[in-house]
């Protein structure tokens, strides 16, 4: 009896077609660039304001035409939809907090962290004097 | 006997013959009440005595029936057929070598265990011979999911970043290191760190969570290793504003 293991290949590059697990963690992970595309943006933004007030105006004037509202919104849903629920989800299992013998209930967890969520999304609206 | 005709298709792989692995399809009439691991054990005990796989208790312990059932990593003991489609692809557990069949080569994860020093480390003197130490239930609490673990490896067929980085510690391994560091009567923490934080450790695992999920014993190892990216990015910033970590 000789030993001789066989190695089943692995794709580098199509492995997440494998299964459906996969296909949700890409969809998550292609938010990145979505994050990059923000990033980009809000420096543009920041350096309009530092320029002058014309080119900050022109700044969000740049913004509020049909296609990137169209693109803000979708944006806005897959980040939601992808990022902010999964993790928000998830959160109980980075952070589980032990009193006594009982484990705090997932859901306190979960709500707290969309209450905090709804508190900074509304600070930031109160800020930008949109409520 | 033999309320259901399912049609099995079995990996083989004669590592002395084959210059890969195949399929071989066995019909087996079953019992609506059997699991994958019984329809198995029939094509052994009355089709193919040529079949090679793992099991031994039957009943969720013993961790070595792992398989991947229709592309699930699964404990074929706790599958059952009447949540199945008639027709049931068996391979062996994915991301490990094939000994053969359904025999997977499971070396790489018994030293992986082995490195993250799961069990006891006391810096303090233990207690008294006569004495033990002392836990409360809920000390217990924060750690006893993660004693479920039986190894059977199904959280590494699961898991996306080890099959393309096979140094990855992995999921088992790493919970089984969580256990111990969680563990009130443990002082070695500091001890596990370098292996832990390195690049092969748990920044490594990139949350994709599919080991939990197809954990059959509930251990969460997702969790655990979050848990420890915690622990670790805590430690690093005491360290940075010289502030003491805990004693372990």
């Amino acid at each position: 009896m000789s030993r001789n293991p066989y190695v089943r290949p692995v794709s580098t590059t199509t492995w997440y077609m494998r299964n459906g697990r996969y296909k949700v963690y890409v969809m998550r992970e292609l938010t990145s660039f979505l994050v990059m595309f923000y990033s980009f943006l809000t420096l543009f933004g920041l350096a309009a304001l530092a320029a002058s007030a014309e080119r900050w105006n022109d700044f969000l004037a740049s913004q509020q035409n049909t296609g990137m509202l169209v693109f803000h919104t979708l944006a806005l849903l897959y980040f939601m939809f992808y990022q902010t629920f999964p993790w928000f989800k998830l959160a109980p299992k980075a952070m589980p907090i032990h009193l006594g013998e009982k484990k705090l209930p997932d859901s306190f967890i979960i709500i707290g962290h969309y209450v905090a969520w709804v508190l900074v999304s509304a600070f930031i609206f109160w800020l930008a004097g949109v409520i | 006997m033999g309320t259901r005709k399912l049609e099995l298709e079995v990996m083989r792989y004669d590592p002395e013959k084959d210059k890969e692995p195949w399929f071989q399809t066995y019909t087996v009439p079953c019992n609506e009440d059997w699991v994958i691991l019984d329809a198995i054990n029939y094509v052994k005990d009355n089709l193919d005595t040529t079949l090679a796989y793992r099991w031994s208790c039957h009943m969720m312990v013993c961790g070595s029936c792992g398989m991947m059932v229709n592309g699930e990593p699964s404990l074929t003991c706790k599958t059952f057929i009447r949540e199945l489609p008639d027709k049931v692809r068996i391979e062996p557990l994915e991301n490990f070598p094939i000994e053969r069949d359904l025999v997977v080569v499971l070396d790489d994860v018994m030293q992986k265990l082995h490195q993250v020093q799961p069990y006891i480390i006391r810096k303090d003197p233990p207690p008294a011979e006569d004495q033990e130490y002392i836990q409360s239930r809920g000390k217990l609490a924060i750690f006893k999911q993660l004693t479920m673990c039986i190894n059977c490896m199904c959280c590494y067929a699961a898991c996306p970043q080890y099959s393309l980085n096979p140094n990855f510690i992995g999921p088992a391994a790493l919970a089984l290191a969580h256990r111990y560091n969680r563990d009130s009567r443990d002082q070695g923490k500091s001890d596990r760190l370098d292996i832990l934080a390195d690049h092969d450790g748990v920044w490594d695992c990139s949350f994709v969570g599919a080991c939990s999920e197809v954990c059959p014993k509930h251990v969460d190892p997702a969790a655990a290793i979050q848990q420890m990216k915690v622990d670790g990015a805590v430690e690093f910033w005491k360290q940075k504003m010289g502030i003491p970590g805990d004693k372990s």
